[in-house]
C-alpha cells in the first residue's frame, strides 16, 4: 500500500543524494513543491532525468547545486527564454550533460516498462547527439529485406531505470490510486522506476478504480510509494487544466538568475524562505 | 487599419500557412508561436482540416497517449508538416540547436534538441524557420549537427527540410543537392540585404519575387480565430502581436 505522508518532507524521505531521478516536462505537472523541499533539505548530486525537457525545475536544481549529471532533450523557460543557470553551469562545465532527444527518452523508458535491455529508435544517424552518446548503439536491422544488398542502420537505446520518479498530479484517492488523466507519460515513468513519489493537489473521496470513467486515467496505487498533498504543487509552472504559468513570477525570476548573486537572492525569498506555494494557497 | 498594416509576424505566419498546403496532420513543437499561428490558421481556412497538434496545448491536440505519441505518430508517417527552428542551421540544411565551440567549455548553450534529432528523417515536410536572419544564425558550418539536412542513402528517411523562413525572406530546399534556393523576399526588404546576412551560397532566380502580402481574410482569420486559440499555449506572444490578454 502507498504511504499517505503525514508532510511533503516526509513523502520525499526515500530520494537519496545521488540518485537517479525522473520528473517529467512543466505540461504533464513537474513537482515544484517537492523540489524546493529538497532544495530546502540540501539534496546532492542528482542524476535528474527529465522526460523529455524541463524548465525552471531543472534550473533551480542547477543552480542550487544539487545536480551532478543533467539527461534531457532541452532546458529552457520557455516564452520566458533562456534556462539562466543552466547555461551558467554548461559554460561552466559544472554539470555532466547527456543529451538527448525527446523520442529517445520515451522509448528508454519504455524499454524500462517492458523489461527489455534496450529499444530501437528511427533517426539520429549523423547527428552529433549520437556521436556524444557512447551508451547508444548502431546495429543493422537484422529484418532488413535484403541485407547483404542494403544495410539499415537503427539506433539501440538501453533501458533506463531510474531509482526514483517524482510528479505532481490533480488528486490520488486514499488507497493510493493516482489520476493523471491524458499524461499517460507519467504511467510510463512509474512503471520504469524503482519507486514512485506523488505529489497531488487533493485527495478525492472514494476510489479511483471504482468509477469507470476515471478508471482509465488512473495510474494504480500498485506502483506508487508514498502521496503527499502539496496545494499548488506546481507553482510557478503550469498543472493543466488546472491553473497556467505565474507569468509575473517567471519574470522576476529571469531577472534575479541573471547573475549567481540574484538567484541567491530567489532562493532565499522563494526556496528557504517563507514565500512558497503551499503557504500562499492557504490564503 | 488598412488592409496593408500587418505585423511581421502576421506576414510569416501567412507565408508558413501556405507552405503547409492540403494536408492531414500538422503538428507544432515547443516555442512556435509563429508555425503555430500558421497551422491554426490552415485549419480554419480549411475548415477543420489539418488536424492542428500543438504541443504544451490541452484543447489542441487529439493525443491521450503522453508525449511519445507525437513521435509514434510521426514514425508512422501520421504527421505530415512539423517546423524546426536553430540557433544556427546552413546550407546544408544541417540545424544545431544544442552548442557551439566544444562540449567542455561551450561559448554558446542553447536549449538543446527536442525530438529534431528523430522529427527531420520521418516528417516528409519540415519547414524550417528562424526569424534573426543574420550571419550569426545562417552559417557555413553548424558547429554540432542536432539534425542533419540530408542522409546517406541507405539511412531510412522519409523526411526532411522544405523550406527556410526568415525575417526577410522564404528559401526552398532541394534534398537531392542539399541547398537552398531563395523564392521571394518579404516587403521592405532586399536582394542585397538579404545576400550580405546571410552566412552560406544559395541559389536564386534571375528576378526574385517579393513575398506576397497577407490578405485582408487571412489578417481577419488570424486576428479573429486564430489569436485567441493561440493565447492558450503562447499567452506572451498572442498579447504582443495580437493584443490577447492573457487568461
Amino acid at each position: 500500500m502507498p504511504v499517505l505522508a503525514r508532510s511533503l518532507d516526509d513523502a520525499l524521505e526515500s530520494i537519496e543524494d545521488g540518485c537517479v531521478l525522473a520528473v517529467p516536462r512543466e505540461s504533464a505537472g513537474a513537482p515544484m513543491a517537492a523540489t524546493r523541499a529538497l532544495i530546502r533539505r540540501g539534496i546532492k548530486r542528482l542524476h535528474l532525468i527529465a522526460l523529455p525537457t524541463s524548465t525552471l525545475q531543472a534550473d533551480l536544481l542547477i543552480g542550487a547545486g544539487c545536480i551532478e549529471t543533467l539527461e534531457t532533450s532541452a532546458v529552457s523557460l520557455g516564452e520566458f527564454g533562456p534556462a539562466p543557470r543552466f547555461v551558467a553551469a554548461i559554460r561552466a562545465g559544472s554539470i555532466r550533460m547527456r543529451d538527448a532527444t525527446c523520442p529517445a527518452l520515451h522509448a528508454a523508458f519504455q524499454a524500462s516498462e517492458k523489461g527489455v535491455p534496450f529499444m530501437p529508435l528511427r533517426g539520429l544517424l549523423g547527428t552529433d547527439v549520437l556521436k556524444n552518446r557512447p551508451d547508444w548503439r548502431v546495429v543493422d536491422n537484422p529484418f532488413a529485406a535484403d541485407p547483404q544488398e542494403a544495410s539499415d542502420p537503427i539506433v539501440l537505446l538501453p533501458a533506463i531505470k531510474p531509482d526514483v520518479a517524482l510528479f505532481h498530479a490533480p488528486m490520488a484517492d486514499r488507497d493510493g490510486n493516482v489520476w493523471i488523466g491524458r499524461q499517460r507519460e507519467l504511467a510510463t515513468m512509474a512503471h520504469a522506476s524503482q519507486r514512485t513519489i506523488v505529489t497531488v493537489e487533493k485527495f478525492h473521496d472514494g476510489n479511483l478504480l471504482a468509477d469507470k470513467t476515471l478508471a482509465a486515467g488512473t495510474l494504480p496505487g500498485f506502483y506508487v510509494e508514498s502521496i503527499a498533498v502539496a496545494e499548488r504543487g506546481c507553482w510557478p509552472l503550469p498543472l493543466p487544466e488546472h491553473y497556467g504559468w505565474d507569468a509575473e513570477h517567471l519574470q522576476e525570476y529571469v531577472t534575479l538568475a541573471a547573475t549567481e548573486e540574484g538567484f541567491a537572492k530567489y532562493l532565499d525569498k522563494y526556496v528557504y524562505g517563507q514565500t512558497t506555494a503551499s503557504s500562499r494557497s492557504v490564503q | 487599419m488598412t488592409d496593408l498594416a500587418f505585423r511581421d509576424e502576421e506576414l510569416l505566419a501567412s507565408v508558413v500557412a501556405d507552405l503547409i498546403g492540403d494536408v492531414r496532420h500538422v503538428a507544432v513543437g515547443n516555442a512556435s508561436p509563429i508555425p503555430a499561428t500558421a497551422s491554426l490558421l490552415a485549419r480554419a481556412r480549411g475548415n477543420g482540416r489539418p488536424y492542428v497538434s500543438l504541443l504544451g496545448s490541452q484543447r489542441h491536440t487529439f493525443w491521450t497517449d503522453g508525449g511519445r505519441e507525437l513521435f509514434d505518430c510521426a514514425g508512422q508517417g501520421r504527421v505530415d508538416v512539423f517546423f524546426l527552428s536553430g540557433g544556427e542551421i546552413d546550407g546544408e540544411g544541417n540545424i544545431n540547436l544544442v552548442r557551439i565551440g566544444d562540449a567542455e567549455k561551450p561559448v554558446a548553450r542553447f536549449p538543446g534538441s527536442f525530438g529534431s534529432s528523430y522529427l527531420y528523417f520521418v516528417v516528409p515536410k519540415v519547414i524550417l524557420f528562424r526569424t534573426e536572419h543574420s550571419k550569426r544564425t545562417l552559417v557555413p558550418k553548424v558547429s554540432y549537427i542536432s539534425a542533419p539536412g540530408g542522409s546517406d542513402d541507405n539511412v531510412h528517411r522519409t523526411g526532411g527540410p522544405i523550406a527556410l523562413i526568415t525575417n526577410r525572406c522564404l528559401f526552398s530546399f532541394d534534398r537531392e543537392r542539399r541547398r537552398f534556393c531563395l523564392q521571394s523576399v518579404h516587403p521592405g526588404h532586399s536582394l542585397a540585404e538579404v545576400i550580405v546576412n546571410t552566412g552560406f551560397e544559395f541559389d536564386r532566380p534571375p528576378d526574385v519575387p517579393t513575398t506576397p502580402a497577407p490578405s485582408a481574410e487571412t489578417l481577419r482569420l488570424m486576428r479573429q480565430v486564430v489569436a485567441p486559440e493561440l493565447a492558450e499555449v503562447y499567452p506572451q506572444f498572442a498579447a504582443k502581436v495580437f493584443g490577447i490578454k492573457a487568461g
